[in-house]
Formats: C-alpha cells, structure tokens, sequence
C-alpha cells in the first residue's frame, strides 16, 4: 500500500529493526570482549604455573651437577651437601616395619577422630567420609598403618593394570585431584561410592597445591583397600616427594602431624613408588597419568621393577649414579663430555628424548644446543658456588680437587654397569608421567615442564595400532571444561579439580565408560559462589587473580625490565613507546603471553601513547612492598626465586621441622645467592638472619621467615593474618646486585 | 624542512601501521591453538570484536568473505587476514555503539516509554528481529540485565553497569 499510515507503520517498524540490531551488535561485541579477557587469563595462570615448574627442574639440575663434582673438602662441607642430598635406598620389608613403627604411636583417650581396625571393611571407609566431613583428623598411628596395608597391597599388582566393564557395568574415570576434597565429595555424591557394582579408575595427581591431599589420600587408599577389585589408582607425577617439597603436600602433611610427620613422609616415599602406572580396560582403552612418547613401549613398561624409580625429574640420589658422575668429571669440567648419552640426572635436561630416533636431524642438534646450554649454565653456577661456599674452619683446603675421596665398594661397581638399562627404564616412566600431547606430528622434548615429551598425533596413532587400542585417557593438564579430546578423538584428557587456578576458572569433569566404551562426561564445579555469579563476574574475579600473579611476576623482574625499558628510551626521555613496552616485557619474562592484549589492565596512565616506566613500575612495587626498609633489589629477588628459596630451606630441612641451624642458615643463603647469580656480603645475609627471631638454640625458624617476606601462599581468609604479621626491623642491608 | 617533515611523518605512520599488526597478531594468537598460524573460522568475530570492533553479524559476513579461502577450509589464516583487519582499524571501521545511541536504541523498543522493557519483550526483539540471539546468548543476558525483584529491564541502568565494566 502507499498510505501514510503503513508508511510510518514501515518507518516505526525499520527503526525498530535498526534498534534491535544496534543492541545486539553492541551485545555480541561485549561477550567477545569476555571471551578474550577469559582466554588471556587462562594463558596468564597456564604460563607461570609452568615457568614454575622449570624453576623446579632448573634447581634440580643444579643440585644434581653439584652432587656429581662437588667434592667436598672438609667434614663440614660433606655433612651439609650429604645431608641436603640424602641418599635413597629402596626399603626392604623389614625395614619398613622398623621405619613405619605404627605400634608405638598411641592413641590418646581424648581422640574423638575414627578409628581403623584391619583387614578394613566398608564401614571404615565410610566414617572416614563423615569424620573429614566434620573436618576431624585421622589420628597419626591409623594414618601409618593404613600407608603400611595400602603398600602391602600395591607391592601385588603389576605395572599395568588390567580392568574389564564386564565385572562391573561402568568403570569411572577421575583425573587430577590435587588436594581438593570438594571435589572428590561432589564426584561421590554425584556418582556414588566405591563399590562391587561401581568401579573407579583414579588417575594420578591426588595431592599438591590444594589443602587436603593428605584427606584425598586416605580415602582412596582406604576404598582402595576395600574394594580392591573396583578401585584403581594410578601414579601421577606428583606422587614424588621431590615434588611434593614445593607444592605444598610436604608441608600440608607437617602441619597437621606434628609429631609424626616425618615418619608419615617417608612411609608415603615408599608408597608413591608402589603405586601402579597404567590401568588398560578390556585390552583397549588405557588410561595412564601424562602420555606417551615415540619410544614407549607396553612390554618393557610391564616388566620393570617400578618401585625403584622414587623420584623423577631432576634429582635422583642413588650412590651409583653419583660413581658414574665421577668419570664424566674432568670431562665435564673443561667444557667438554659426552652429548646427548647421558645419565639421567647429570646436567641435560632429565627425561628427554636423547635417544637418536627417528627425529630429523634439525632437532637432534637443538637437543644437543640445549643440553650444552644447560651444561654451561649449571657450570658457572657451580663456579659462583665454589668461590661462595667458604668453610672458616679449615682454611687450608681452599683447593677442591676433582678427585673424590670416597671408596667405591663391590655393590656400587655393580650397580655401575646397570645403570644404562635402569636408565631407559626411568624415562619410560617420565614419559608416560609427564608427557603432554601437542597438535602438530613429532615428538620433542617437553622443555616446559621438564620432563617427558611433547607427543603428535602420529605418536598416539602409532601405540594405538601396535597394541590395538581404541583411545588414551590421561590427565595431568587443566581443562576449562574438565575435558577434552584431541589427536582426532584418539586422546581424552580428564581433569578432576575444579576451580584449580581460581574459584570460577574452569570445571572439574569425570568420565564413566560401559561396555560400549563411549565416553559419557559429568562436569560440576566445587564451589557455591561460583554458581550465582554471572559469567561477567566470574570472569572478572578470576582475572583479577591472574592479574595479581602476573604484576608480582612483573615487580620481580624490576631490574631487567628497568634495562630493557631503557634499551628502547635512547633519548633518555624516561618514557617509551607503549608498543615496544610489550616487547620489552615478553624478552624479560618470556612467558609467552599476548601482552597487547594486557595491556590495558597492566598499564595505567599514558601520555601520547608513551609510558613513564619507572613510576609504572614503582607503582607495581608498591603494591607488593611488604617490608620497606630491605634493599628493593633483594626483595625482587626473593620474588623471583621464592619458591626455590623454599625448596632449597625444605632440602636443608631434611627433618621437617621447620628449624634450620644459623650456620646451616647462612650456608643456605650463600648456595642460594651463587646460584640466583646476586652478590650477598656477609653482613647482608647476617642482617637477614638477625631479622628472624632465632633465639631457640641458634635455629631459625624458617617458616617465620618465609612468612615475614609474605613468601607462602595465602589463602584468601589467610591474607588477613598475614597482614597482621609484625614487620622485623633491619637497620641496612649491606648487599648488592646487578642492575 | 618540508621533506623532513613528510619523512617523519612517514616514519610515525608506518610505527603506527606496525603497532596495528602487531596488536592483530597478538589477538590472532590467542586463538591459534595449534600455533600454525590459523584459527577457526568460528572464532574470527571474537578476535575482531576485541581488536575493538562492532560490526554486525552481516559487516562480519562481509568480512569473512575477504579472507574465506576460495575453498573454504574452516580455518582462516594470519596470511590473509592481517592486511584486511589492519585496512578495517587505520578506516577506523566499525566503530563501537556510543553509549547515547545504545540508550535510544532501547528507548525505540520501549514502546511505553516507561524506561525500563518487561523480560519479554526483551526476549521478544532479541531473539526475533534484526539479527536473532541464540537462547544461550538471550540467557546469558538476561542474567545480567534483568532485575530479580521487578522482572523487568531497567535499561538506562543496565547500560551503566555494562559500561563501566567495560573500562
């Protein structure tokens, strides 16, 4: 029609159009914006949880080196580096009896906690539930007799375990734990207990970084025991107690058993090792912790004597490896040695993929390019350490001689010459605990964690065929949504922690698998706040977490940023311009983050596009500033180093009580400071030391001081106590570093 | 003298163009999963639109349609969308909704101009005018926008929150 009315009806009816797509356009644009904030968060967490886990390989094979050639030259020296490096010895029962010793350990009238009684039944299990429910704690002499049974237990079954769906209808499969109870009451409560008619695959990864590993551990070593043909665990390749020592269980485990921590710890060593490392179901679905590389092999996985490989990456302490260490010395000292066939943890990256396989040529020689790198850098620092390390009382012996003075018997030349097959060995169980699979075809080093590899889908494809599989299960990376699938459907990842990196980041997810062997996934999320928030407020909140990480990481960088910045302000302007300050912050920090992307929420205040950087990065300090008075330079590095720091004191500590002597102290310091690369006088680690209150039989407690440089982790409810804590006066630090 | 200042000027436009790419590139990244240079082709309205983009679904289609490969593949590569994105930003096309606009945009809507729309009619031009939402991103928004105690959308207020979030 052509009347006026329907014309502005048509006019009235455009407009509206017009308005609707107006909103949504703005809308979507929103919701994009989200999307990329939660996606850059993600990379945030993801990329400094793993640039911490090569602090930890780096320390480990700093520790190795100087186990090899570090001979010590007087009686102090040799007690302080023999007692940081205890040997390991593989325990026999009988030992282990004398080791676990539960019937000493009484029971107090006054334990209201529950009680176990052996062979355990279903009951047990179930009051164990309610107790840590009611957040009681199992009382320590139940707690070694259980670890004592569930070692018994795992000593019977192979490496690999073989499941069918035909006992019970539908095997469920959980990934990594972590320390979380939330989570494991939520799977139970979702998808019932332990029991004959549903089995349970846990797939490594129970304890670390979350605040209940020791609660998780009980319960499934409990149901373990009960239903020990529907509960199967496999290792993870935080079942190591190595590891343990930086994450969190170590320390989870002192504080809540005060007295018998320790024995507790080193029962646990010895369960770790028992505990199996694949489960295979109806002889086509294997589930297995990290992945595979291109040289796993099944068969010989089978056969191995598993329990031998107490620790992973990094530091292995066995008295033979520290014999074969010796021949290389020389060698090693002047700059050359052996490439690419080495022990497993002398100074090339442990668990790599060494052997000449079928890679090209390209990557051979960036293998040997890194692990002479690694060489030489390991090689100062023992240079630094040497010079460091002085021992007043023995003024003579300023020379170390590469001879060492230690006899070798009979058993350590034997041991010597199995050390090649028990070396191969040890990486079949790297690979398959640390692994993580890649897109593209290949397999190379897994150079982010340290260990294992980086496997393709060619990888995958090829053990699926050999031995005629359907499809891996494995955990060991976080997931948004708690799974994902990837190498065409051929790899699931299943992880179990939700809300791992922040409440609101990710879910938790299990996977239950019948007869058909179709996965079918339950995803949840373990926290009540998570679910009222809108996903604009989850996201924020996650973020800002991240964010805090990621300005720490930033102030404790200051110094190298301060060159870097400068580098770029030629003119001396005290400004650069805001696209190279995303340059200039990826060379000093390497995370590989989309800094342009982060801009926004780092940087501030700009003028013409260009930043002060210094008052930008004095405004970063600020924030993390906790004692004013200490040298800027050396609370940056404590930043930086913090969670070595820790490690190297828990090392020291080789009781676990939280006490090291002053001289241990100030040893402790110089090691640390020769291999941070800083320079520390006397008087600088002496003011440290008197900032501690240390006046217990010359001990330092060192958890007082970690805490005093806010260097544990806090909860959100523990920061309010943290901020209370008094701040230690110290008149001047007399210490200085570079930059 | 007067080369001098076109060679400047020339230097600052090219740091400029080179500023650009680097910010699409970084953008791109996060999206390239298998670190080969390509992204979904479903994931290319996200980069756009936190590159600081608002086009509608139709300028997107626009735009895909430059970089799609003759035969298309799923994937987009950097190749090819970096010269077009970095064309888009130096236009300063697409620029994003002011916020007086928005207002009278739900202004239109509210026919009754009683300053806020009831939950369904919301839904109701949402999901069926001009470029329909899909239910997860009507219920996505009706989280935010709708107020619990009234059950209707207060729109002016709405457009606060949104807006300071955003900075």
């Amino acid at each position: 029609g052509g009347s006026p009315q329907s014309g502005r009806a048509r006019l009235a009816y455009k407009n509206v159009l017009r308005a609707a797509v107006l909103i949504q356009r703005w809308y979507r644009r929103y919701v994009a914006r989200l999307e990329m904030r939660r996606r850059c968060t993600w990379r945030i967490f993801q990329s400094i949880e793993y640039s911490c886990e090569q602090d930890q390989i780096k320390l480990h094979n700093f520790f190795s080196y100087l186990m090899d050639h570090f001979t010590p030259s007087s009686s102090k020296e040799r007690d302080f580096i023999s007692r940081m490096l205890t040997e390991e010895e593989s325990y026999k029962d009988t030992e282990v009896e004398k080791l676990c010793d539960y019937e000493s350990v009484e029971v107090p009238d006054s334990y209201t906690g529950p009680h176990l009684s052996f062979p355990l039944l279903p009951d047990h299990a179930t009051a164990l539930l309610e107790a840590f429910k009611q957040k009681q704690q199992l009382h320590a002499r139940y707690v070694l007799k259980l670890l004592h049974e569930t070692r018994k237990h795992l000593m019977q079954l192979p490496n690999i375990n073989h499941i069918s769906t035909c006992y019970s209808e539908e095997i469920t499969v959980c990934g990594d734990l972590h320390g979380r109870l939330d989570d494991l009451f939520l799977i139970f409560y979702k998808n019932g207990l332990p029991s004959p008619e549903k089995s349970y695959v846990f797939n490594g990864d129970f304890v670390d970084r979350g605040k209940q590993s020791v609660e998780i551990l009980i319960i499934l070593f409990a149901f373990l025991l009960v239903y020990p043909k529907e509960v199967h665990l496999n290792r993870g390749n935080h079942e190591d107690h190595m590891v343990n020592l930086r994450y969190g269980f170590t320390k989870e485990v002192m504080q809540k058993y005060k007295v018998h921590g320790k024995k507790i710890l080193k029962m646990l060593q010895n369960v770790f090792c028992w505990l199996p490392l694949a489960t295979l179901i109806d002889q086509k679905v294997l589930i297995l912790h990290g992945g595979v590389s291109d040289m796993t092999d099944l068969e010989l996985l089978a056969k191995i004597q598993r329990h031998k490989v107490q620790t992973l990456p990094g530091l292995r302490k066995t008295r033979h490896t520290r014999e074969k260490g010796r021949h290389m010395d020389s060698q090693a000292i002047n700059g050359e040695g052996p490439v690419g066939v080495d022990p497993p943890r002398s100074s090339s990256f442990p668990g790599s993929c060494l052997q000449p396989g079928p890679a090209s040529t390209a990557s051979m020689a960036s293998r040997m390019e890194l692990a002479q790198r690694v060489r030489q850098s390991v090689q100062e620092e023992l240079e630094n350490c040497r010079r460091q390390v002085e021992f007043s009382e023995t003024p003579g012996d300023k020379e170390l001689s590469c001879v060492s003075s230690v006899t070798v018997t009979e058993s350590e030349l034997e041991s010597c010459e199995t050390s090649e097959s028990s070396q191969e060995e040890w990486k079949q169980i790297v690979d398959i605990l640390w692994s993580d699979p890649m897109p593209q075809e290949g397999c190379k080093m897994n150079t982010v964690r340290g260990g294992g590899c980086y496997f393709g889908p060619d990888v995958t494809e090829k053990i699926l065929q050999k031995h005629s599989l359907q499809f891996l299960i494995r955990s060991h990376e976080c997931k948004q949504e708690g799974y994902e699938f990837c190498h065409n459907r051929k790899v699931l990842t299943i992880f179990s922690a939700s809300n791992y990196y922040e409440i609101g980041s990710n879910r938790g997810a299990y996977v239950k698998l019948g007869p058909d062997l179709i996965p079918h996934f339950v995803q949840y999320q373990a926290n009540k706040t998570a679910h009222t928030l809108t996903m604009r407020q989850r996201i924020s909140r996650v973020e800002e977490s991240a964010f805090r990480a990621l300005r720490e990481k930033l102030f404790a960088h200051t110094s190298d940023l301060i060159c870097a910045f400068k580098s770029y302000d030629q003119d001396e302007t005290g400004t650069i311009p805001l696209s190279d300050w995303a340059t200039a912050v990826e060379s000093v920090l390497q995370l590989g983050l989309p800094w342009r992307m982060l801009r926004p929420q780092l940087v501030c205040s700009t003028a013409g596009g260009r930043l002060e950087y210094k008052s930008w990065l004095d405004d970063l300090a600020v924030e993390q500033r906790s004692q004013e008075h200490i040298q800027s330079s050396l609370l940056e590095t404590i930043y930086r180093n913090r969670s070595n720091l820790e490690t190297i004191f828990r090392i020291i500590d080789s009781d676990h009580s939280g006490l090291i002597s002053f001289e241990e102290f100030h040893q402790t310091w110089k090691l640390f400071s020769s291999h941070m690369n800083i320079e520390l006088t006397d008087d600088g680690i002496n003011d440290l030391a008197r900032s501690i209150d240390f006046n217990k039989d010359g001990n330092i407690d060192f958890n007082e001081f970690l805490e005093a440089f806010r260097l544990l982790e806090h909860s959100h409810c523990d920061k309010k106590a943290a901020e209370l804590l008094p701040t230690p006066p110290i008149r001047h630090s007399s210490c200085k570093s570079p930059g | 003298g007067e080369e001098e200042k076109d060679g400047q000027q020339e230097e600052q436009l090219f740091s400029i163009i080179a500023d650009i790419q680097k910010k699409i590139t970084d953008a791109f990244e996060v999206f390239d999963h298998e670190c080969n240079k390509t992204v979904d082709v479903r994931e290319i309205g996200t980069i756009i639109r936190s590159l600081g983009c608002c086009p509608s679904e139709g300028d997107l289609h626009d735009m895909l349609a430059e970089v799609e490969e003759e035969e298309p593949t799923g994937y987009i590569r950097l190749e090819k969308f970096l010269p077009m994105m970095t064309k888009v930003l130096m236009e300063r096309r697409y620029r994003p909704v002011p916020e007086d606009v928005l207002l009278r945009a739900f202004e239109v809507l509210d026919a009754n101009k009683c300053g806020h729309l009831t939950k369904e009619e919301l839904v109701k031009y949402m999901t069926e005018e001009g470029e329909p939402f899909t239910q997860e991103e009507m219920e996505e928004m009706l989280s935010a926008a709708v107020d619990p105690e009234t059950n209707t959308v207060r729109y002016r207020d709405y457009i606060t929150m949104m807006v300071v979030d955003e900075s």
